[in-house]
């Protein structure tokens, strides 16, 4: 099948700086595709090159197979949800949704035809009439989105628009977003720097940074099997120590880090020598508490400390616990499950974590 | 507390209650009252409408009434035209430093009093001026050509001292709006005019109708640029008052002039306002 939406090398300079260097991906047809990275990674630079609003230095863009690189950007069958929506403020509702209709010159009566549709199908048929200003943030974001959709265009691109939403409404209009691609069964490219966004909408991310894209692929792939240190850190919580390998032990490396630590890690198959600099990172919801410490013998690493700080932040609270063999402090989650409601700054606890979550890279990968 | 903030308003009020009372109430209250009598003899006056009756029964007067209000509201026209494009180019295109070097090119020239500035426009157009010079230097052209005294030289002047009161509203309101619905507009398959039309232009609105108002009365009450440029028969209303009350000391008349003219302008920026939906607290906000 034909991808929707087919990058090939694509690079954007700027002068002597390169924003976007060699990006090659495809987005099948009806995939939700996020773009994650931070401010200033690029990903915008992506985002107004298949818009059509920037000319790329090299490389081609092609939509169902064709390529768009000599097609003006009103031409283009892709559209775009802008980060502040973009709405025309001096139209209402309705004259917002039937622009690019009126545009292509459809007959009024197709025209108020399809506005009325696209809005049932947004759960907003009573608006029409009302004008933007009034509109709240969900509905304001929602009549964006049916702006563009009423196109039926191939692909939708989607500039952080959430970003503007305060948290809870943010929340409601992921699921609400996943499900109108569904319901639309088109193409979304979502570029986003909130990898929340990123990890709960989408059927595949590519994690964007300086100009590149580091990898490509789902969720859990991303979370589980980072494949460079940047994405092990952007992406979820880690704890990073830099050491030496000590003894690179097929897949399973052991590490010394600087601080004195040893830990066992997991080098999904990328060549560590010994003596080489590494860096090692674990995810705080990696790591295993416990006040004994039997129940961790079990795993590679172990290790006892004491807890210099308690973060309480709903279901995401950390521990901090300093390692009595080194100087650095440990990040773990503490689990909410009721036993460790009564733990304090100062108590002695037991933390371990299996080799196989703590994933290690050569240092200067980055 | 109270008391203090309330003296600080009344202190801050009383400058312009005197101006507004002193400038323009009392003095308008009497020129209606002067406009309203008749001379019927040596120092005897009676209240009546003749004046006014004159105004309209005198087709001179009716119509370089008429002349003036047309060429006041072409003058607007054509600058808002002219404005445009060089505001839009300025709020819109222009970035940083070039922005802000144009922007004082077009207040340059409001550095000089008008007279000068005018003055440059004769010495361009007279008929020994730079273009006939040149135009007959290049042989297009036989003997000297005079470009000054007509209508043509009067609106060039008109459109060229008001340029600035249309440019900067229209900065500030074009300014206002986000590159983003521009580019929304193109990406939902709008073409260039008719981006200009549904999206620029009705944002725009407000500093249109704010820029017009102004540059229409500045036209209209103009004295200077209808006589230097249009000469003996430039024929503005402003002419009129003025040789009302200083050549012929006919104050009567006079005021009766300056109250119509007030009605007009009054008139046409209502008439104004009401074509364009806008309202005047809109506008001047």
């Amino acid at each position: 099948m034909t991808p929707d939406l087919q990058c090939i090398d694509l690079t954007k300079r700027f002068g002597d700086t390169t924003a976007v260097s060699d990006v090659s991906f495809s987005v099948p047809p009806g995939s939700f595709f996020s773009i994650l990275g931070p401010s200033g990674c690029g990903k915008t630079t992506i985002m107004r090159m298949i818009a059509g609003f920037l000319a790329p230095t090299s490389g081609d863009i092609l939509i169902k197979g064709k390529s768009v690189l000599d097609v003006a950007p009103n031409k283009r069958p892709v559209n775009m949800v802008f980060q502040h929506l973009a709405l025309f403020p001096m139209m209402n509702v309705a004259d917002n949704i039937g622009y690019g209709l009126r545009r292509a010159g459809l007959p009024k009566r197709d025209i108020t035809r399809k506005v009325g549709e696209v809005l049932e199908r947004i759960g907003l048929p009573e608006i029409g009439r009302r004008r933007v200003d009034e509109l709240s943030g969900g509905q304001k974001q929602r009549v964006a989105i049916a702006r563009c959709m009423v196109l039926e265009p191939d692909v939708l691109l989607l500039d952080e628009p959430l970003g503007a939403l305060d948290l809870k409404l943010r929340e409601r209009m992921k699921i609400e977003l996943k499900a109108l691609q569904a319901d639309f069964d088109t193409t979304f490219v979502y570029i986003t720097h909130d990898q929340s966004e990123a990890l709960v909408m989408s059927d595949q991310i590519a994690v964007m940074n300086q100009g590149c894209f580091e990898q490509m692929g789902t969720a859990r792939d991303l979370y589980y099997r980072p494949e460079t240190p940047f994405v092990a850190g952007f992406v979820g919580d880690s704890n990073r120590w830099s050491g030496r390998i000590e003894r690179s032990d097929g897949g399973a490396p052991e590490l010394r880090t600087d601080s004195g630590l040893l830990i066992r890690g997991n080098a999904q198959g990328r060549a560590l020598g010994d003596g080489q600099s590494a860096d090692i990172f674990v995810r705080p919801e990696a790591i295993r508490l416990s006040r004994n410490e039997t129940e961790l013998t079990s795993l590679d690493n172990h290790l006892k400390g004491r807890v210099t700080s308690l973060l309480f932040n709903a279901a995401a609270s950390r521990v901090l616990v300093r390692d009595e063999g080194s100087a650095g402090e440990i990040e773990v989650a503490l689990p909410q499950s009721g036993e460790f409601d009564d733990l304090a700054k100062g108590d002695v606890v037991h933390i371990g974590w299996s080799g196989e979550q703590a994933n290690c890279f050569a240092a200067g990968a980055e | 507390m109270r008391d203090g903030t309330r003296l600080g308003f009344i202190l801050l009020l009383t400058p312009l209650l005197l101006w507004l009372s002193l400038l323009i109430i009392i003095p308008h209250i009497d020129m209606f009252l002067v406009s309203l009598r008749e001379r019927v003899g040596v120092g005897k006056y009676e209240i009546s409408p003749a004046n006014y009756l004159t105004f309209l029964q005198e087709p001179l007067y009716l119509w370089t009434f008429l002349r003036t209000a047309v060429m006041s509201v072409l003058a607007t026209l054509i600058t808002l035209v002219v404005a445009f494009p060089v505001a839009y180019y300025i709020a819109k295109m222009a970035k940083g430093r070039v922005r802000s070097l144009l922007f004082l090119l077009c207040l340059v020239p409001f550095w000089v009093s008008e007279l000068v500035r005018t003055f440059g426009w004769m010495i361009l157009l007279r008929e020994t001026g730079v273009i006939s010079s040149l135009l007959q230097y290049l042989g297009l052209v036989h003997g000297p050509v005079e470009m000054l005294y007509n209508d043509a030289a009067i609106m060039i002047g008109l459109v060229y001292t008001s340029m600035l009161f249309m440019v900067v509203p229209l900065i500030t309101t074009l300014g206002s709006l986000d590159d983003a619905v521009i580019e929304a507009g193109y990406d939902l398959g709008g073409s260039g005019p008719s981006i200009l039309r549904e999206i620029v232009i009705p944002h725009a609105m407000p500093g249109i109708v704010s820029g017009c108002i102004v540059v229409f009365m500045l036209s209209l009450g103009n004295y200077l640029t209808p006589t230097m440029l249009g000469g003996k028969d430039s024929l503005w209303f402003t002419e009129l008052i003025y040789s009302q009350f200083i050549v012929r000391f006919n104050w009567e008349l006079g005021a009766a002039f300056g109250f119509v003219l007030l009605f007009l302008s009054s008139f046409i920026v209502w008439v104004m306002l009401r074509l364009t939906g806008q309202t005047l607290e809109k506008t001047m906000g």
